[in-house]
């Protein structure tokens, strides 16, 4: 049960906020969005969602168009908290949950075990607003996942939590994940999705600028790392043949190569200088991609 | 249960276990029992006042005693008393409370009476009482003098016989006008009220929604002209509710007051046409859509809870301008522009009705105000809908009614090239 995005386009007046997006999301996947504030993210999963309607382009699931009757398969978790501030934990999750399908009975039964899960067992009668702003994240996921949604959205799911929840959520992510919930979410956490995606699609001012899995987009950037640690001034390598960028660290420097063979020169250049501790070629972090595909042409 | 069911119960639900609607309930019951027992409650305050008033009788006592013969026939409050003390001695009194005032009868220079009354307060209801009786005091004596026999006073004194009877295309008895205007007047006055509380009630919800962005949740498992109707008829239940309530302590606080029961009879309320009450039941229904849905409309257009009342000022001006018009008209039903009005569906449930109350207009009018009501109720749900759906996912800081356009445009399917404010991401 895949999600095809196909020429999506949404336009606001003269304004394209999503430009001929063409996707493929495989199911029982977690599929990262990133992009900078106001590269269509939200846009694109309001369109997903049939909140927005295209303006070309074609979204189907499993298919089909995502529609009234699709919507107890679909869980969402809204950037911005959408919950009834005044409303008690219970009586939201389970009314929300029930929209979608759900019979009253079983969500308690679901509400309970997600709570115990985070660890908020005692939140249960509490009114929303009362609840912290990491409790609040918490409440939200769990009205986004309750119903066991085959597709489920996140955006930015992880703001606002400190690094145990985090991890919490991480891990339910992905039991969702292991247990057959195609996953697509955003974030600015390169991290994150690094460490939970197995393909990603940049995007940059509504057009997608690299997408694909993971693994490839770092194969075919081609550039490397490598991270030195030595008891000498390793300020000579600046000027030295592949060397892209050079940064000083507290104990040596971080160099971006063009590629792996350029390497070799640069450790036989360190032999006989001095102590060396430590010399690793690495694979470039997602965050250096994206900032050189979208920082560089930022305005 | 469907989703329409579940958002309506819960909308229901939720606002029913309100503090602020407890609260309203709990006030409007009481004041229902303070306004059925108000009789009651003004003899309690009024009953015990006796008015002490000294007389300085400067006629040699040819008024005096028929003026007190003629007063205590109507009056058993007010107490005259000749006094012997003058004038100054009198002021004195009255400044030190010990007389509410004093009366200074004289004859004229045609031998009838005359009199100066004085007093500390402003009481003119007091120097009326007086003024009434000495007037009966003065007929007395003239009829003595031109030798007429009581009973051909009473014969001059008796009121000219006047009725007034309607020719109008629908003749309705005098009972019959009576009820009207008295449920004309009720009705207009809960129109009124419920379109303040409900539709503000409907505007704010929705508001609240949107503001906390649970809509982003709920409209994409409920479609929106679900959502709005499932709202709607929601706080219309919880409206009727409200309103069963009153109508119940209305008739518990009456049974207990037979003096206002036999005043509230006197309407008549058995001799009102049903179709009367039958029409007062529709208005009642139409114009509670009709500014439901606006309101409805008009809170998803605004961001944030604080801007709601900015946004339903042209409603409730609609709703004062439709009352004031109304009132005006129970005076004067056939002015053109009342029945112009009474043709403008935001006016039609409070003005059309008086007009058909009052002045028994045929059917056929009333029937067409009905059909222009249901298709602005319809226009207004189809584009409410539409607004709805465009302006729940609109954020912006300004609260104008320009958002409608934005609003409108954002769910179509090719919008125009003209740049929109308040673009959503």
């Amino acid at each position: 049960m895949s999600l095809k995005l196909e020429n999506v386009t949404k336009r606001f007046g003269s304004l394209t906020a999503v430009n001929q997006l063409s996707l493929e999301i495989p199911s029982n996947e977690i599929f990262g969005f990133l992009g900078a504030n106001g590269a269509g993210k939200t846009t694109t999963f309001r369109m997903i969602l049939g909140l927005l309607d295209l303006s070309n382009g074609s979204i189907l699931w499993d298919g089909r168009p995502i529609n009234y009757e699709t919507s107890p398969y679909i869980g969402y978790l809204p950037e911005e908290r959408g919950l009834y501030p005044k409303l008690k934990v219970k009586d939201q999750v389970v009314y929300l949950a029930r929209l979608r399908g759900m019979d009253k009975q079983n969500a308690e039964k679901e509400l309970k075990k997600w709570l115990d899960r985070f660890q908020v067992p005692q939140y249960e009668m509490k009114k929303v607003e009362e609840l912290s702003k990491g409790n609040q994240q918490k409440i939200q996921f769990i009205t986004a996942v309750l119903h066991k949604p085959k597709l489920l959205i996140l955006d930015e799911p992880f703001s606002g939590l400190d690094p145990v929840n985090v991890e919490l959520l991480k891990e339910a992510v992905l039991d969702l994940k292991n247990s057959g919930t195609t996953i697509v979410f955003s974030s600015h956490r390169m991290e994150h999705v690094e460490e939970l995606c197995e393909h990603v699609c940049i995007m940059q001012k509504g057009s997608p600028v690299l997408s694909g899995s993971l693994r490839e987009i770092k194969r075919s950037f081609g550039k490397k790392n490598i991270s030195i640690a030595a008891d000498f001034s390793l300020d000579y390598l600046k000027e030295f043949p592949g060397v892209l960028k050079w940064k000083k660290t507290s104990e040596g420097a971080l160099l971006q190569v063009e590629t792996e063979e350029a390497g070799q020169p640069i450790l036989e250049s360190l032999i006989g200088k001095g102590f060396v501790r430590k010399f690793s070629i690495d694979e470039p972090s997602l965050n250096d991609i994206f900032i050189e595909k979208v920082g560089l042409s930022y305005e | 249960m469907n989703k329409f069911w579940m958002m309506l119960v819960h909308t229901y639900g939720t606002k029913l276990k309100s503090k602020s609607f407890i609260v309203t309930t709990i006030i409007l019951v009481a004041a229902i029992f303070l306004m059925a027992n108000i009789n009651k409650i003004i003899s309690y305050f009024d009953g015990h006042e006796v008015k002490h008033i000294a007389v300085l009788d400067e006629s040699n006592g040819v008024i005096f005693a028929p003026l007190k013969t003629s007063l205590a026939a109507v009056d058993k409050d007010i107490k005259l008393e000749k006094s012997g003390d003058d004038e100054t001695a009198l002021k004195k009194q009255v400044s030190e409370g010990k007389l509410d005032g004093y009366l200074v009868l004289s004859l004229d220079e045609r031998q009838l009476p005359k009199a100066v009354y004085r007093s500390e307060s402003s009481d003119s209801n007091t120097a009326d009482r007086l003024k009434n009786a000495l007037q009966t005091v003065k007929g007395q004596m003239v009829a003595g003098k031109l030798q007429l026999t009581s009973d051909k006073l009473a014969l001059l004194n008796s009121p000219v016989s006047f009725e007034k009877v309607p020719l109008d295309r629908k003749a309705q008895s005098k009972e019959q006008q009576g009820a009207a205007s008295a449920l004309v007047y009720v009705l207009l006055i809960a129109i009124y009220m419920s379109v303040l509380m409900y539709a503000n009630m409907i505007a704010t919800e929705v508001a609240v929604e949107k503001s906390s962005r649970v809509m982003e949740i709920l409209i994409s498992s409920v479609s929106p002209i679900k959502q709005m109707f499932a709202k709607i008829l929601g706080v219309g239940l919880l409206g009727l509710t409200q309103i069963i309530i009153a109508i119940a302590a209305g008739v518990l606080a009456l049974q207990t007051n037979s003096e206002v029961l036999s005043f509230i009879k006197h309407f008549h309320i058995s001799s009102m046409a049903a179709s009367t009450i039958g029409y007062a039941i529709v208005f009642f229904l139409l114009g509670y859509f009709l500014y439901a849905t606006l309101a409805a409309l008009l809170g998803s257009l605004v961001s944030r809870v604080e801007d709601i009342q900015q946004m339903v000022l042209p409603m409730t001006f609609l709703v004062v301008i439709g009352f004031m018009v109304s009132m005006y008209g129970m005076n004067q039903p056939d002015a053109a522009f009342v029945t112009v009005a009474s043709y403008i569906p935001f006016f039609t449930p409070m003005i059309m009705f008086m007009r058909y109350g009052l002045l028994g207009i045929p059917t056929w009018e009333v029937l067409v105000g009905i059909a222009i009501m249901i298709v602005s109720i319809i226009i207004l749900a189809v584009m409410g809908a539409r607004i709805y759906r465009g302006g729940v996912l609109m954020y912006g800081t300004s609260s104008s009614l320009k958002n409608i356009k934005t609003a409108f445009l954002l769910t179509k399917k090719e919008p125009t090239s003209e740049r929109k404010k308040n673009i959503p991401f």
